[in-house]
């Protein structure tokens, strides 16, 4: 009976892992209808071009596991796109912090009726919490309201920190958060400066 | 007409003035109270339900339902026999059931895609001429805007019943969700990023969970609607289009599959509840 009740439970549990897996197969499967539509029916306008629509790998993985991806299948991945971080050759993480929260309030760039070589903003209150004075953040992402104060400023903290903002998808993959560096929005010093915005003890971030 | 159209609209416009100076003061009332993120949430809320007594989008409704009637382009035919769904001339509750396959044209179209083949088959205007500025501006209103609201103002209150029956129909949907989920471009960004969890904010805005039914009943049940930071209507394309922009992606083709299978998509998740169109934004 103990046994029989597991095995059911057991079936329910491979039925459901099927299920899923199956989803995903369908997702995954080549769809010449919906490569076909996303050709058709998007152009290239101002900076944005239509190479746009070419997944990477990482974006193709998230986009078939609906951003739910199993632990197992991350790994290779992950370390593939820890090696894209390019550390600062000077070894310092620390920029300026006051350069940091314009950027931080700065959510332009990379739109199509952005120009080519107009600035780029780090657009971090868009998705989280920063500093106790601007109320006007969103929450996609975590509060990082006093980062720096609870976590220190170790040289391992602002590595995390700097590697976090340069490449999301390297800690992990189907991060909602843009890769920064990866991308090219964002230079080794304003990334630098963003860090120093979080862990600086002066900054917004850790002084009220 | 005209006169009561104006007098309606400087009253409108001013009372837009008004509440978004009221909501400045209670925004910043909010703020005064650190460490409660919500009550901004609450505070725009409150400025929503201010808003709904007086839409400047009831002025858009009455301007087109004047171009519906009129006859215009090189046939100099109105629209009164244009076929949204319901048959010749029926306009309403026509939305409710948007998009939807049509046996003329052989597509499953949105009301934008149908408004453009009633444009070309009947009035006889190019259709370069109307995909070639779709979105209104300072400068110029657009006309298929201005019918948009005309169209969904007379499907207020009507169930949303967008229902998959032709093959085709099940196609657009599948390949709507599809879109819905791609992530692409510089940000790594889908529709999914910002329209899948629950609460969730840009900035002050609040985003529509699209996924659940109760997220996209809400959301799809106020637009098209009137944007009061930029005084202007805004039909369901205008959206997706700048959703796509801030999404960092190329441009979607105005009236497009792609545009009109992810409204479906949306259009079919908000089932059941009562459309409540224009509504009216921030």
């Amino acid at each position: 009976m103990w046994i029989g009740r597991h095995f059911a439970l057991i079936g329910i549990v491979l039925a459901g892992a099927c299920a899923a897996a199956l989803a995903r197969a369908q997702d995954s499967a080549p769809d010449p209808l919906f490569e076909q539509m996303l050709r058709r029916d998007f152009r290239a306008k101002g900076i944005a071009s239509l190479d746009r629509l070419d997944q990477d790998e990482v974006q193709k993985l998230c986009t078939e596991a609906r951003d739910r991806l199993a632990v197992a299948e991350q790994a290779r991945v992950l370390r593939e796109q820890l090696a894209k971080i390019v550390w600062p050759a000077d070894g310092r993480f620390l920029g300026d912090w006051r350069a940091g929260e314009k950027l931080a309030q700065d959510g332009r760039g990379m739109t199509w009726t952005d120009r080519v070589g107009s600035s780029v903003g780090g657009s971090c209150y868009a998705c989280h919490q920063l500093s106790a004075t601007e109320i006007a953040h969103g929450t996609i992402g975590p509060s990082l309201l006093h980062l720096g104060r609870d976590r220190g400023a170790s040289p391992e903290i602002q590595k995390y920190v700097y590697g976090h903002i340069y490449n999301a998808k390297a800690y992990n993959l189907c991060s909602y958060m843009p890769r920064f560096g990866v991308s090219g929005a964002l230079t080794e010093q304003q990334i630098k400066d963003l860090v120093a915005l979080l862990l600086d003890p002066e900054s917004p971030v850790n002084r009220d | 007409m005209s006169d009561r159209m104006a007098r309606c609209s400087g009253r409108v416009a001013g009372r837009a003035l008004f509440l978004a100076a009221r909501l400045a003061v209670l925004v910043a009332a909010a703020g005064a109270s650190a460490g409660e993120p919500d009550r901004a949430s609450e505070a725009i809320a409150k400025y929503r339900e201010m808003l709904d007594d007086a839409n400047p989008a009831e002025f858009d409704e009455m301007r087109g339902a004047q171009l519906w009637k009129t006859p215009r382009g090189p046939r100099q035919a109105s629209l009164e026999r244009c076929d949204l769904g319901k048959g010749p001339g029926v306009v309403k509750g026509v939305y409710a059931e948007l998009p939807r396959l049509f046996a003329d044209s052989g597509r499953v179209q949105d009301l934008e895609s149908r408004l453009i083949s009633c444009m070309t088959n009947l009035q006889g205007i190019p259709e370069g001429d109307i995909v070639a500025k779709p979105f209104s501006t300072d400068a110029k209103r657009s006309d298929i805007e201005t019918l948009v609201a005309y169209v969904v103002g007379q499907s207020r209150g009507v169930t949303m019943n967008v229902t998959l029956r032709d093959p085709a129909e099940h196609t657009a949907y599948a390949l709507g969700e599809r879109l819905f989920y791609y992530r692409a471009g510089p940000y790594d960004f889908s529709c999914a990023t910002c329209h899948s969890q629950n609460g969730r904010r840009i900035r002050l805005q609040d985003l529509p969970n699209l996924t659940t039914k109760l997220g996209a009943q809400r959301a799809y049940t106020t637009w098209p609607a009137y944007r009061v930071s930029q005084g202007l209507f805004r039909s369901f394309q205008w959206r997706l289009n700048d959703c796509f922009r801030q999404q960092r992606f190329p441009e979607p083709v105005y009236a497009s599959d792609a545009t009109i299978a992810l409204t479906l998509f949306i259009a079919v998740n908000a089932g059941g509840a009562r459309y409540n169109g224009p509504g009216i934004k921030r």
